[in-house]
């Protein structure tokens, strides 16, 4: 199952807390997280990798980041 | 790692960048800057609030231009890597009274993060209770963080808006520019300086100027932050940011000790006073205020240079508290601390707290 976290326009460590937060609560073996900028994207997926998940992808779209991380 | 493509933001980028303002600052104390004060975000916003008149305080005014490089360091590392993203509206007028409360706990210490730092590998033992003060409001605000605290979403905005402190800064060299110190005297044109005191020690101006910039470059690819170290530690036992500044103090100590600028112990260190429980208390503030705002004062620098808005609210609240804080008898001074300190620094925890207690999640 995938859930989004949408954390855009949001500072760290929100994004990071939000992200974990939907890690914690279980029940998805994908997450797609959206963030603003580049210091939320490079958290947001250390502190995804740092939980045992994998980024598999991370797209940019205008001025924002997809980043999806699923379940290592 | 995947998305990781910028190099400084590997664990060795961040411990380079420490180890590279650990160089740099005691080489600026060796330069001219003041003692333990080769880089202090506080004390330079502080001196430039001074040098244009915003407090009177004779023997701290001088337009800093460490400070103008950070924010253009940053601005030219933005563009460069594109970066620049202008974006605002997260509460500023919340950040800006947390830039006052900042600055007004940062001088009842006498000193930011940075300067924390810079004092322990000096050797100024007063610093423990800074940095452990520091310590304690940040977790404080990590309390509030966990608890759903949040200042609310940016929206994207015009490059003019994100342009705004670096225009500032920009100002502010030419005004440096313009008016040049006259020899024994206080004032040229516009411009306050000090006669004596740690306004009038500086580095000289090129070279403030270069170190400025390069730090400013490097932070901004680093996300280097010295709040954000002790933060990620405690809320997520995160070493990443923590290594930086571990790799700044550690070497700080050593050139310090090859410099002969290490002299340890409590007692006649430069711009410090001894009276522990308010350079805790000040630097307790100072690091709740800091974690409620999300950065270091270096790190609200870096962020305005990438166009962040609300980040350079934070800064111009920082030089209004300075001009607060010695105007009306808030600061600290070597001889101890002020005489109206200890009130500002109880307002300002009660003030930081009420922010922490009501500005939480699902409004934004």
């Amino acid at each position: 199952m995938s859930k989004t976290v949408d954390a855009r326009g949001l500072s760290c460590p929100q994004p990071v807390l939000m992200t974990l937060d939907e890690i914690k609560a279980g029940g998805a073996d994908e997450i797609i997280v959206l963030v603003d900028s580049d210091a939320s994207k490079e958290n947001v997926s250390r502190a995804a990798e740092g939980k045992g998940w994998e980024v598999a992808t991370i797209t940019e779209e205008t001025s924002e980041y997809h980043i999806t991380i699923k379940k290592g | 790692m995947r998305g990781m493509k910028n190099i400084f933001a590997g664990r060795w980028g961040i411990i380079g960048v420490g180890i590279i303002i650990g160089i740099l600052a005691p080489l600026l104390q060796k330069l001219g800057n003041p003692g333990n004060m080769g880089i202090c975000v506080a004390c330079f916003e502080r001196d430039i609030a001074g040098a244009l008149g915003l407090h009177r305080a004779a023997v701290v005014q001088y337009i800093r231009p460490e400070i103008i490089g950070f924010v253009v360091g940053s601005l030219i590392a933005a563009y460069l890597f594109k970066e620049f993203r202008p974006r605002l509206g997260s509460a500023p007028i919340v950040r800006f009274f947390l830039g006052v409360f900042a600055m007004i706990g940062a001088l009842v210490f006498l000193g930011c993060p940075w300067r924390a730092a810079l004092r322990l590998a000096g050797g100024d033992g007063n610093a423990i209770l800074g940095l452990l003060g520091l310590i304690f409001g940040i977790w404080i605000g990590t309390l509030f963080l966990k608890g759903g605290y949040t200042l609310g979403r940016t929206q994207p905005t015009q490059s003019a808006a994100g342009w705004m402190l670096p225009l500032l800064m920009v100002g502010l060299l030419l005004l440096l520019l313009v008016f040049p110190q006259i020899e024994g005297k206080e004032k040229s044109g516009v411009l306050f300086y000090s006669l004596k005191g740690p306004g009038s020690m500086y580095a000289p101006l090129v070279i403030s100027l270069i170190v400025g910039l390069f730090i400013g470059f490097l932070a901004q690819r680093s996300r280097f932050c010295t709040m954000g170290a002790i933060r990620d530690f405690v809320l997520f036992r995160q070493m990443h940011l923590l290594s930086g500044f571990i790799a700044l103090i550690v070497t700080a100590f050593i050139v310090n000790f090859i410099l002969g600028q290490f002299k340890p112990g409590f007692a006649g260190q430069p711009v410090a006073h001894m009276i522990h429980i308010w350079n805790f208390a000040g630097m307790a503030l100072s690091g709740l205020a800091f974690c409620l705002a999300g950065g270091c004062p270096g790190r609200q620098l870096f962020l305005s240079g990438e166009g962040d808005g609300d980040a350079a609210v934070f800064v111009i609240g920082m030089i209004v508290g300075a001009g607060i804080a010695h105007n009306f008898g808030l600061a600290s001074s070597p001889a101890g601390v002020g005489p109206y300190s200890i009130p500002a620094v109880i307002i300002g925890i009660a003030v930081c707290l009420f922010i922490g207690f009501t500005m939480r999640k699902r409004i934004a």
